[in-house]
């Protein structure tokens, strides 16, 4: 095989490999992305049922409930001006407290509830999840410093 | 006084790292011997430097110093010792240091094991690793200064984050260092190459061993990384693909195609611009993990504080790094000699098919971990991209790549037969059928991942047994097997052994799809099953800790005749105040019984509880060990070591069957 011939080969299963990478990356990021959205936006937006996506804000206080097995948990999750009602099966992180952000993953039931899958409490009591901070500077509730 | 003697020890190892860098590079360039001859005694006295500096921040630590700001931050006197030591690099600005510390720590092993490096190259890779050094350095030293001392000095420190404080902290970080800076000097060689033009045989075994050294730590790193998540996240899971678990899989990956092509050099002197680029592409994660992790743009347990400053330095040496390397690259690569010829069907071509796959696995992981980020950045919203992203891209790259890893080894070099290979795995095809259907026929409407899953762990087990076998021709005259089983190059056997390990891995992980999980409240004395365990719940206690009040859950479980206690906790740390759940585990070395404590009802007193059976889940990190163990038998082949003769008769007829 001389030089050229084995270039082409080379070239050809790079280009090969690359496209069904790239095949399998457009076809997987059409499908497997969750969108970030806030309260308001959720309030303002019609998202469609069972469309996974997360949420992000702070747990509105005096809204949490403990269902009647025990383990499920619902509250309000608000960026100030909306919120919306949110219920979990599982054991909250430490850091879940009324008034703290909170990140959450999971889709719309029929009555309107975001069911989590997953819920992200910050991990220190000095960090704010980033995108706690875009939906509360996007309604204008945040303060600076006031997550300390 | 002694932090500022570690301060000073910091700055000169700025100016020490300016000389390593200037010094034996202007040499190289224009053929002044005492110039080169300086880049050894300045690559030992940077690491003597920053030993200094990073001993003086440990001692800081133990002394509970809190004048300087990053001990009052991070620490409190009430720690315990471990955590004390290993919260110098629980932070920013004391890991940034351990990083530097490490990359000094490999620039002065080569300085001082490189004898057999010729002068002119081992001038250069100690130059541009001094490079890396100067920058590193400026990073810390105006960003990230880990001695600032803070006045008025506050009595206690703020403690350092209790999820941090387990033994994990100990020894992840430091390994996982080891690993990604490992790569710098694969860098350094590739970029010494580039400026010399030349990359030769000899030049890939001596880049071999330090990208083994390398590949090896990064594996144990990213295992105990992932062993530690799993315990101590208590999601029962092993890999959540988070951005910072990818940052740290990106260099592996990159690195295990770059020890796997580094070879084909070694031994064809082919694929050697593709091995250069894939040296600086490895380096280049290295950083972007740094970055992506320290940065702060992610949400992770890893972002430490948001300083926008400190992105913007790292982002400018990102660029500074990488886009130099490329742009050399690009203007020096084609002065390389082409190399050796050989079949697409060969060797070669088997090392050159997992190169793409592993190049394009990484670019898939690369894409769904910037995605957000780009997206954000051009103000398209901000999405997340999870693990459905990552199982419907990497996992199907990743299977033509593992049927192929026990081919390869089977074909000759320059030209092979794939048929005769096969041939030779029939064996092993029939077995990895048998495992598929085993484990069909024993979970019938399982996840039909773990059919093939299985076959594949079994193909690849058996194919490394048969690698070996082949060549000690076990299956022929079995009689001198053994003896030329011991003289198998130690390389064959790290390839076989660091195969198999990926094999057992592979089980561990197609158990968690079995995992049986349960989250039940209970009352004392209430029972329930998970998996094959019967578990009670006996009530809590509070127990004293030494910087903590533990809330410990106390489970009696029994299986068959065999009854032990489990004790789950939350403990509620005062400095700062913040409760961190303790999970408890019962690992029978094949499963584990999972225990989470979650909160009591303040009404009816009963306890929430996440209860996980994980089948096979501890193979996952013994399989890690075995691939660890397979890179350092590798590493110990002697035909690596520097210094030794090349060529020996015994080696040399065993290598030719080869």
């Amino acid at each position: 095989m001389t030089r050229k011939k084995k270039r082409l080969v080379m070239v050809l299963g790079a280009m090969a490999a690359l496209g069904i990478g790239a095949g399998l990356v457009g076809y997987a990021l059409r499908e497997n992305i969750a969108l970030f959205k806030s309260p308001t936006e959720i309030a303002q937006e019609k998202i469609p049922e069972g469309r996974r996506f997360r949420i992000g804000g702070l747990v509105e206080d005096h809204s949490v409930v403990r269902g009647p097995d025990g383990v499920t948990v619902s509250f309000r999750v608000t960026d100030g001006v909306a919120s919306v009602p949110v219920s979990y099966r599982g054991i909250l992180p430490d850091l879940f407290r009324e008034g703290q952000g909170v990140v959450a993953m999971g889709a719309l039931d029929g009555s309107g509830t975001f069911k989590a899958s997953e819920i992200l409490a910050k991990h220190d009591e000095r960090y704010m999840p980033p995108e706690v901070v875009k939906a509360l500077k996007a309604s204008g509730k945040w303060q600076e410093g006031a997550s300390k | 006084m002694i932090v500022e003697l570690g301060h000073y020890a910091l700055i000169l190892a700025l100016f020490v790292a300016l000389v390593q860098a200037a010094a034996p590079l202007t040499g190289a360039a224009i053929g002044n011997r005492a110039l080169m001859a300086l880049a050894g005694p300045a690559a030992q006295a940077q690491l003597l430097c920053l030993g200094i500096a990073f001993a003086v921040l440990m001692h800081a630590y133990i002394a509970s110093d809190f004048s300087v700001l990053n001990v009052a931050e991070n620490s409190h006197s009430a720690k315990p010792l471990v955590y004390k030591i290993a919260g110098v690099w629980g932070n920013h600005e004391g890991s940034m240091l351990l990083w530097v510390t490490v990359m000094a720590l490999y620039g002065a092993a080569v300085a001082s094991f490189g004898h057999t490096l010729p002068e002119r190259l081992k001038a250069r890779v100690l130059g541009v690793q001094g490079l890396l050094g100067v920058g590193i350095i400026t990073f810390i030293l105006f960003t990230s200064n880990p001695f600032q001392r803070l006045s008025p000095a506050p009595l206690e420190g703020h403690g350092l984050n209790p999820l941090l404080q387990d033994p994990g902290l100990a020894v992840h970080p430091p390994m996982l260092y080891m690993g990604y800076v490992g790569f710098s000097l694969t860098f350094s060689f590739a970029i010494a190459a580039l400026i010399e033009g030349r990359v030769d045989p000899a030049w890939a075994r001596w880049v071999r061993p330090w990208a083994l050294a390398a590949w090896s730590f990064l594996t144990a790193g990213i295992a105990l990384g992932s062993w530690w998540a799993y315990y101590d996240l208590g999601w029962g899971g092993w890999w959540f693909w988070d951005p910072v678990e990818n940052a740290s899989f990106m260099p592996w990956l990159a690195g295990t195609a770059l020890i796997h092509s580094a070879l084909v050099v070694e031994k064809r002197d082919a694929l050697k611009r593709w091995t250069i680029l894939l040296a600086i592409i490895t380096f280049g994660l290295s950083l972007i993990g740094t970055f992506l992790v320290r940065s702060g743009v992610l949400t992770s347990v890893h972002a430490f504080a948001v300083d926008p400053a400190r992105g913007l330095f790292i982002l400018v040496l990102l660029l500074l790094v990488i886009g130099g390397g490329l742009l050399l690259y690009a203007l020096r690569a084609a002065n390389l000699e082409p190399g050796g010829l050989f079949q697409p069907i060969s060797r070669e071509g088997g090392l050159v098919l997992n190169n793409l796959l592993l190049a394009t696995a990484t670019a898939t992981v690369f894409i769904g971990t910037l995605y957000p980020l780009f997206l954000d950045a051009v103000g398209g919203g901000t999405v997340s991209v999870g693990p459905p992203y990552f199982d419907s891209t990497f996992v199907p790259l990743m299977v033509p790549l593992l049927i192929a890893v026990s081919v390869g080894p089977l074909l000759p070099w320059k030209r092979g037969d794939v048929l005769g290979a096969l041939a030779r795995l029939k064996w092993v095809a029939a077995a990895s059928l048998v495992a598929a259907l085993v484990t069909w026929y024993a979970e019938r409407g399982g996840p039909v991942m773990a059919v093939g899953g299985m076959a594949v762990a079994c193909w690849l087990i058996l194919g490394a047994f048969v690698s070996i076998g082949e060549r000690i021709r076990l299956f022929g005259e079995w009689r001198g097997a053994l003896n030329r089983a011991r003289h198998l190059p130690r390389a064959s056997w790290g390839m076989a052994i660091a195969h198999a390990g990926l094999g057992v891995a592979i089980i561990g992980m197609m158990g968690a799809l079995w995992r049986v999980e349960d989250i039940r409240a209970v009352k004392s004395g209430e029972q329930f099953a998970v998996g094959p365990y019967q578990v009670r719940f006996d009530g809590t206690a509070e127990v004293p800790g030494p910087n903590y009040t533990a809330q410990e859950g106390r489970f009696t479980v029994t299986r068959g005749g065999t009854v032990f206690a489990m004790t789950p906790s939350k403990r509620r740390f005062t400095d700062p105040p913040q409760v961190v759940a303790n999970t408890a585990i019962h690992t029978t070395g094949l499963s584990d019984l999972y225990l989470v404590l979650g909160d009591e009802d303040p009404q009816d007193g009963a306890w929430a509880v996440r209860a996980y059976y994980n089948p096979l889940i501890p193979l996952i990190w013994g399989g890690a060990g075995i691939m660890m163990l397979g890179g350092l038998c590798s590493l110990s082949d002697r035909r690596l070591r520097v210094g030794v003769p090349l060529k020996r008769p015994d080696l040399v007829s065993a290598t030719a069957k080869g």
